[in-house]
């Protein structure tokens, strides 16, 4: 793999009537990453690694980091509706899209309502579909902290984590995450982290490859819900990493690579 | 001076691991409803009525009631039941809610027919407070925390209109909808039964009382915020062209009277003792920081003067030195603990009322590990020698109540409780 070092930037672009605050770094095609309940957790090792060949947009969800909230963005369908319009202003039809976790429930439902409009779809440990077996991790009943501990297998072996949730915690970084916090309670309250219908609405998926990633000791969102996204999206790929939890990208970065560029390359 | 009397109903029951000693998490919300003893719930159910009866034969001018869900600290989980039988057994005394927590139902018209029903059987007693309710409530009813405070002004709005403009009306609003409002039973009063805040710490309630003209009721902080609090109030009011005054503000503490001071203290100590209770200073038990930061709940930024001593209370971030878990000495020290005998107590509560100049008072009483006789004990004293002391205090400070001087008008207060004007007179019934 590559290592060199690759620029990026943030800014603030308009989309849809939204000054949005987009992070944007690398060469190649376009990938929108689309960040989870706690906003985006800055520019990681698997970041710079997809820098290498395609160009990363990462905004800022309204209502997440420095992007304002919209009043009428009620649930994660009328996010999922303003992001495509987003998408039409940004110009980025024919991205490849990846999701993580919320983002991941929410890059679902982008792709359910248009799945034209995108290349390929990776879908990180995402929300969105009630697993049969356990339950979503109630978020609103932790603080930041623990929720974000609780989505490592090992966070000892995972040496970005200190990264995403440091020791000592910045008041800057502290606002952060409530901010995150009150816009992801707006969207997944009731039902928590979920819409019912959505397994029946991936079925639009069947055109557009999709590639799954999970851990199997995800305590977020159990594996359970990893073959309901599988089942429900025809030709879907599964990949399950062992000794992982929510986030593979940063417990399992390089077999999260392997699979992701394998995936986009094929 | 309106009077009023409260008790926050905890379920008293050392099994219930008192200071955790069951070993069991004692964290709020956490307390498993297992141990829950159903002989001695139905007691003290029982109990907590009886000692209301005996609150209005004693002389108080209000019963108060509140609500709190799946916790130990508050049995009044439907607090309109208790409201509903104290309207029939009770003869006097305004029954005050403090009160209906709007925004975790999502039907309001059902408050609207059962806070109807309750003043109707009470001819007129009913107080109808409204709160916002913590992090609990909107947990433990699953409403959604971020639009706590919509949906307060909305449920509000509509149970208002419910209760005053003719039916059949339609609601289209932001988190309320009904195709057909036209509730049978309409108010006793007119044109509806007084609504009354209580609170602690939302700049935005405190505010919205100001602008409604409704009475704000300060909860057990700590009296110079409490002050500067009820100073924000009166500007706003002044602000917008009116002149509110004490009949616009209340206040209650903790107020316990015995017959020899060795009794007061030893009963007084036991505010800090029996169930955990996140209001009870001294007793906080441990407090679920999440439901805390429950977001969106309340403006992090507008907050009152009252938010460290609250933020406290509800076991926040007051650090070694602050005023989490202050012992009882510092509570009698600061007056937010009132134990003593009739002669004792007087001096006390007229400095607090000469502090604060409310035209409503409420003594918090018999709750923590307080036993029934404890409180049988206080009320008796309270009305034979301390409610006629406080009267005559209160009327030289010149401190009405809002059922003396309308907190909406500043004038005299009428009450109004004969039927619409196209009802005949002769057609009400009589009161008793």
């Amino acid at each position: 793999m590559a290592t060199g070092a690759q620029a990026w930037t943030e800014q603030s672009v308009e989309a849809a009537g939204v000054s949005l605050q987009m992070v944007k770094g690398g060469s190649g095609a376009p990938l929108l990453i689309l960040h989870g309940e706690l906003g985006h957790q800055g520019w990681l090792r698997c970041h710079e690694a997809l820098a290498q060949d395609y160009t990363l947009h990462i905004p800022s969800h309204p209502g997440f980091g420095a992007t304002e909230r919209q009043e009428w963005i009620m649930n994660m369908r009328d996010l999922a509706g303003w992001y495509l319009e987003a998408i039409d202003d940004l110009g980025l039809h024919g991205s490849n899209l990846m999701g993580f976790s919320l983002g991941g429930w929410l890059a679902a439902e982008m792709a359910a309502m248009s799945p034209d409009t995108f290349n390929k779809l990776v879908l990180v440990s995402p929300a969105g579909i009630r697993p049969p077996e356990g339950e979503i991790y109630d978020m609103f009943l932790a603080v930041a902290k623990e929720f974000l501990t609780a989505g490592f297998y090992d966070t000892a072996s995972a040496p970005e984590f200190l990264d995403i949730c440091p020791d000592e915690v910045s008041p800057e970084l502290a606002e952060a995450w409530e901010i995150a916090r009150e816009e992801a309670c707006r969207l997944s309250w009731r039902p928590y982290m979920h819409y019912p219908a959505l397994p029946n609405l991936l079925h639009r998926l069947k055109r557009l490859p999709t590639q799954i990633i999970w851990g199997r000791e995800d305590e977020i969102v159990p594996v359970s819900a990893a073959q309901v996204f599988n089942d429900s999206i025809p030709g879907s790929g599964l990949t399950i990493f062992d000794n992982c939890g929510h986030n593979p990208h940063v417990e399992k970065t390089d077999q999260f690579l392997t699979t992701v560029k394998s995936f986009l390359t094929s | 001076m309106f009077i009023g009397y409260f008790t926050e109903r905890p379920y008293q029951d050392p099994k219930s691991g008192y200071f955790g000693a069951t070993g069991k998490s004692i964290m709020d919300l956490n307390v498993s409803n297992e141990i829950y003893d159903a002989q001695l719930g139905s007691d003290l159910y029982n109990r907590y009525l009886d000692e209301k009866i005996y609150a209005e034969e004693m002389g108080f001018d209000g019963l108060m009631l509140n609500e709190h869900h799946s916790t130990p600290f508050c049995m009044g989980g439907a607090m309109n039941v208790e409201a509903s039988i104290l309207a029939r057994i009770t003869q006097r005394a305004k029954i005050v809610l403090l009160g209906n927590i709007i925004p975790i139902w999502d039907d309001p018209l059902w408050l609207v027919e059962q806070l109807a029903m309750i003043d109707m059987i009470s001819r007129g007693r009913l107080v109808s407070g409204w709160v916002r309710g913590t992090g609990r409530e909107s947990v433990a009813h699953n409403v959604e925390p971020h639009y706590n405070w919509e949906r307060f002004k909305e449920a509000h709005e509509l149970i208002v209109k419910a209760w005053t403009t003719p039916g059949p009306f339609r609601w289209e609003g932001k988190h309320y909808h009904f195709r057909h409002v036209n509730p049978w039973v309409r108010p006793y009063q007119k044109p509806h039964p007084p609504i009354w805040l209580p609170g602690v710490v939302s700049r935005d309630s405190l505010m919205w009382a100001a602008e409604e003209r409704i009475p704000y009721i300060m909860l057990a902080t700590e009296m110079e915020p409490t002050r500067q609090a009820f100073q924000l109030y009166h500007d706003r009011a002044a602000e917008l062209g009116y002149e509110s005054g004490p009949q616009n503000i209340g206040y209650l503490w903790k107020v316990h009277v015995d017959e020899t001071e060795e009794l007061a203290e030893q009963t007084g100590r036991k505010y800090v003792q029996g169930p955990s209770n996140p209001f009870l200073a001294g007793n906080e038990g441990t407090t679920n920081q999440a439901l805390l930061q429950l977001p969106g709940l309340t403006s992090r930024r507008r907050v009152l003067p009252t938010r460290d001593v609250a933020t406290a209370a509800r076991g926040g971030s007051a650090g070694p030195g602050g005023v989490l878990s202050r012992p009882y000495e510092q509570q009698i020290a600061d007056y937010t603990i009132i134990s003593g005998t009739p002669k004792t107590v007087i001096p006390k509560i007229r400095h607090v009322l000469e502090t604060i100049r409310p035209g409503s008072i409420f003594f918090w009483d018999g709750d923590g590990a307080m036993t029934h006789d404890d409180a049988m004990r206080s009320l008796r004293l309270m009305g034979q020698e301390v409610l006629p002391a406080v009267r005559e205090i209160a009327d030289e400070l010149d401190l009405p109540g809002p059922f003396e001087v309308d907190p909406a008008t500043g004038k005299p207060y009428v009450a109004q409780v004969n039927g619409p004007a196209d009802i005949p007179a002769e057609a009400v019934v009589a009161d008793d």
